[in-house]
């Protein structure tokens, strides 16, 4: 039975960013050990890669979950626009009092994406850079680890 | 449980039409895809399976077991061959990398003895990929 069988559809994404991790409920000096240089005073930058998964019925006239111009102008909208070639902390209003760590971006990316229409959200992947990676699946992602 | 992947590589080309629809539908769907003539490209497969170490081998399966059967089921399928006229497996179908991942799970799914097939994730170039695998399975 094939009925049985999950499909996922996934796409890569790439924007660069710039973020400075501090918390304004900690000292200038616990900012400094809990972030060390990611707390320097002006921030650094990063490419980032979004990987985007959705699910849904494999349409049998087009063989596809979802098209992916479809996607792609969606994820362009909420999230490379905003984000491309800006600061997170100062241009996102999500991390004017969020920390925007990677794993607070993946939750924010994953807020923008989960109302996509033509498909179900899965999960949000994030590469930080090629040795950093961070991913979302909602709050569901919790049960769906306890299968295991 | 322990999940274990392998990777293969294979090329092939393939076209995206559907004779149901008209050729501007098809082109308005399709995009670039539809060209008549077919394009291709350098697919990478990821294979997962999952089981409990043998006590003895400590082996979920025999990786070179596995080798062989990646080879026989899908590279002298798939490699080197045009997806919609080719590959049976994919008659009727538009050869998208979803229905290539299923038509590769129905393939993998009975000859996996060892430990059970748990993912299949097909990459058609490094940005754009599917995965299959059994609703309800636990992630990875």
């Amino acid at each position: 039975m094939s009925n049985d069988l999950k499909i996922v559809f996934g796409r890569r994404y790439r924007f660069a960013a710039s973020h400075r991790l501090h918390s304004d409920q900690l000292t200038a000096e616990q900012n400094f050990r809990v972030y060390g240089k990611c707390n320097n005073p002006y921030g650094h930058g990063h490419n980032y890669v979004v990987e985007i998964s959705v699910s849904g019925t494999v349409h049998p006239a087009t063989g596809m979950i979802v098209n992916l111009v479809d996607l792609d102008e969606f994820v362009q909208r909420q999230v490379i626009e905003p984000f491309d070639h800006k600061s997170l902390n100062h241009d996102v209003p999500a991390f004017h009092a969020t920390v925007p760590t990677t794993e607070n971006l993946c939750k924010e990316i994953y807020q923008r994406l989960k109302h996509f229409p033509l498909a179900k959200l899965e999960r949000v992947r994030i590469e930080e850079t090629s040795n950093n990676a961070f991913e979302y699946a909602g709050e569901e992602m919790r049960d769906r680890m306890a299968v295991r | 449980m322990v999940y274990l992947t392998r990777k293969i590589e294979f090329s092939a080309s393939h076209l995206y039409h559907n004779p149901a629809l008209s050729a501007d539908e098809n082109r308005r769907i399709f995009g670039k895809c539809n060209n008549p003539h077919g394009h291709g490209h350098n697919y990478t497969l990821e294979v997962t399976v999952a089981g409990e170490p043998d006590p003895v081998t400590g082996m979920v399966l025999d990786l070179k077991e596995l080798k062989v059967i990646l080879e026989r089921e899908i590279m002298q399928r798939m490699d080197h061959r045009f997806l919609n006229y080719e590959v049976p497996e994919l008659k009727d179908q538009i050869p998208t990398c979803e229905n290539i991942a299923r038509a590769i799970w129905k393939l993998l799914e009975p000859k996996i003895t060892q430990g059970r097939l748990h993912k299949v994730r097909l990459y058609e170039s490094p940005d754009i990929f599917a995965e299959c695998y059994r609703n309800g399975a636990s992630q990875p």
